[in-house]
């Protein structure tokens, strides 16, 4: 685990930020969930990986790329999909209205599949839950598993994750930030609000 | 956003935004579960005071979709016939915790009185005030103008800039020209109206678009759409209303036939936004080639309509942040 000092030349992290992940770290994480993904469904035939926009996205993108390193059998580009949930949350009254994200299922849909859900960071659980419930609109899959590259605790629903990248003990005071380099121009998992 | 009362006061991303959205919600409607249970326990108002078939289902449609409960109101079979005003219309339907009113009365403003007036505390949405504005109608014909000519692929973020749009027919008592004239400006379109001089409104040469008398002059520019407009027969007194000489006078002038239709550039579509008179603005091969959008434009309707909704049902502008979770 690294911990960088704040660099004040970049402008979207805040002096009281810590770096809790750098770029290396992130990389190992996602090959080991990847690892951990083919060994628990005993290879990757039925997986189908959906990313909840913005930044689980790209990470699904990374696991199916790794996991197309391990078994070359696989097709990157028909194991990603995006799935977007914000017209699932529960708390759309008690945010300003948010932008809706594209939902692209790979072509075979999700019928009999393995579902992995990826997200950057997993919290409250209800982004989760809300996924759940978009999941059950479009298919019936064989089962769904998550994926989260940081864990942060603090869960509100009885959800927890199949793959994790870091389990990170917070605050609930905090705010975890997940930088990509897809998104953000680098990879880096931030800590803020911490004195 | 608060209501959706005009095009006029839409700002260029606001109505680019309405565009995207209505672009995420059609591509759910695509699915075999088409319902989402993004506006549960809202309650829809329509209050139709004027007579529609398309709009009003198209509205029940999309909340439905959205899963919000949708009260029909229309005057005819309500205390409206009565004589109850619309001041104590409105203040019925917030009794009953409206979270949306829909509406659409023959006189303009209406749907502005309401608004302002603090009679409800929910959305107004116009769906057509007199010879005033009907904004979504304006907004799915964006959306379908957009979807066709910006050039293949996910227009999502685009606007309409340099498109040539022909608005033809009854402008002076047209809701959907106005609205259209103001949003296609907004998107960067350039729109040139056309229609007899009787049927074209005093102040015309202010607003944001061309005007033009001849019908085959504007075809021969080469517009990348054609927007027929309906001859509003039922606010003219007799047949021509004194506003053309006859019927076929007005199709010889102004109908979309076939000949004009193959004067078109290929790539031009035809939209309409209903009902058609048949035979009069619009011939029934020019309603039925397959450069016509118009059944389209209906299903385009709904995922507008939910977009619109969504947009001003779903959030909460007074929490300024969001958090992550």
């Amino acid at each position: 685990m690294s911990s960088a000092l704040p660099t004040p030349e970049q402008p979207d992290q805040p002096a009281d930020a810590t770096v809790v992940l750098g770029g290396p770290e992130i990389a190992r994480a996602l090959t080991r969930i990847a690892h951990e993904i083919l060994e628990r469904n005993k290879g990757g035939a039925d997986v189908v990986l959906l990313g909840i926009p913005t930044r689980g996205l790209p990470l699904a993108q990374r696991l199916a790329t790794r996991l197309v390193e391990v078994e070359p059998t696989l097709d990157a580009a028909t194991l990603v999909g995006s799935i977007d949930v914000t017209m699932y949350r529960d708390d759309l009254a008690q945010h300003p209205t948010r932008t809706i994200g594209s939902t692209d299922l790979p072509g075979a849909g999700i019928d009999g599949k393995v579902v992995v859900l990826v997200d950057d960071v997993l919290f409250s659980g209800r982004t989760i839950r809300a996924a759940l419930d978009a999941i059950s609109d479009l298919g019936r899959p064989r089962a769904v598993q998550l994926a989260a590259l940081v864990d942060r605790g603090h869960r509100e629903l009885p959800i927890r994750a199949d793959f994790v990248g870091k389990n990170l003990p917070t605050s609930t005071t905090e705010r975890v930030r997940v930088l990509l380099d897809e998104t953000d121009g680098r990879d880096a998992v931030l800590i803020e609000g911490t004195r | 956003m608060k209501h959706l009362l005009s095009t006029g006061s839409l700002s260029h991303k606001q109505a680019v935004r309405i565009l995207d959205t209505a672009g995420q919600m059609a591509a759910t409607q695509a699915r075999e579960i088409k319902k989402l249970p993004t506006l549960r326990g809202r309650t829809v108002v329509n209050l139709f005071f004027e007579d529609s078939t398309r709009t009003r289902i198209s509205f029940e449609t999309a909340a439905k979709r959205l899963s919000a409960d949708v009260i029909n109101f229309s005057a005819k079979g309500s205390s409206v016939s009565k004589g109850e005003s619309l001041k104590d219309t409105a203040l019925t339907l917030q009794a009953m915790g409206a979270d949306a009113v829909v509406i659409r009365h023959h006189a303009s403003g209406a749907p502005h009185t309401l608004a302002h007036s603090g009679w409800t505390n929910g959305a107004v949405i116009n769906a057509g005030d007199g010879t005033h504005q009907h904004p979504t109608q304006a907004l799915l014909d964006a959306y379908t103008l957009r979807r066709h000519l910006t050039g293949g692929g996910d227009p999502s973020g685009r606007d309409l800039a340099g498109l040539r749009v022909a608005i033809v027919g009854d402008v002076l008592h047209s809701r959907v020209a106005r609205s259209n004239v103001q949003l296609l400006h907004t998107l960067g379109a350039d729109v040139t109206l056309v229609a007899p001089p009787t049927l074209l409104p005093v102040g015309v040469e202010a607003w944001p678009a061309e005007v033009s008398y001849h019908l085959d002059e504007v075809i021969d520019t080469k517009p990348d759409a054609i927007m027929m407009l309906r001859v509003q027969r039922e606010r003219m007194s007799s047949s021509g209303g004194g506003f053309f000489p006859s019927p076929l006078e007005y199709t010889r002038g102004y109908g979309l036939d076939a000949r004009r239709l193959a004067a078109m550039p290929d790539h031009a579509i035809v939209l309409h936004p209903g009902p058609m008179n048949r035979g009069l603005e619009i011939s029934a091969d020019a309603a039925d080639s397959p450069r016509a959008v118009i059944v389209e434009q209906v299903a385009n309707g709904v995922a507008v309509r939910m977009a619109v909704l969504y947009l001003l049902l779903s959030g909460n502008e007074s929490n300024e942040t969001k958090v992550d979770a």
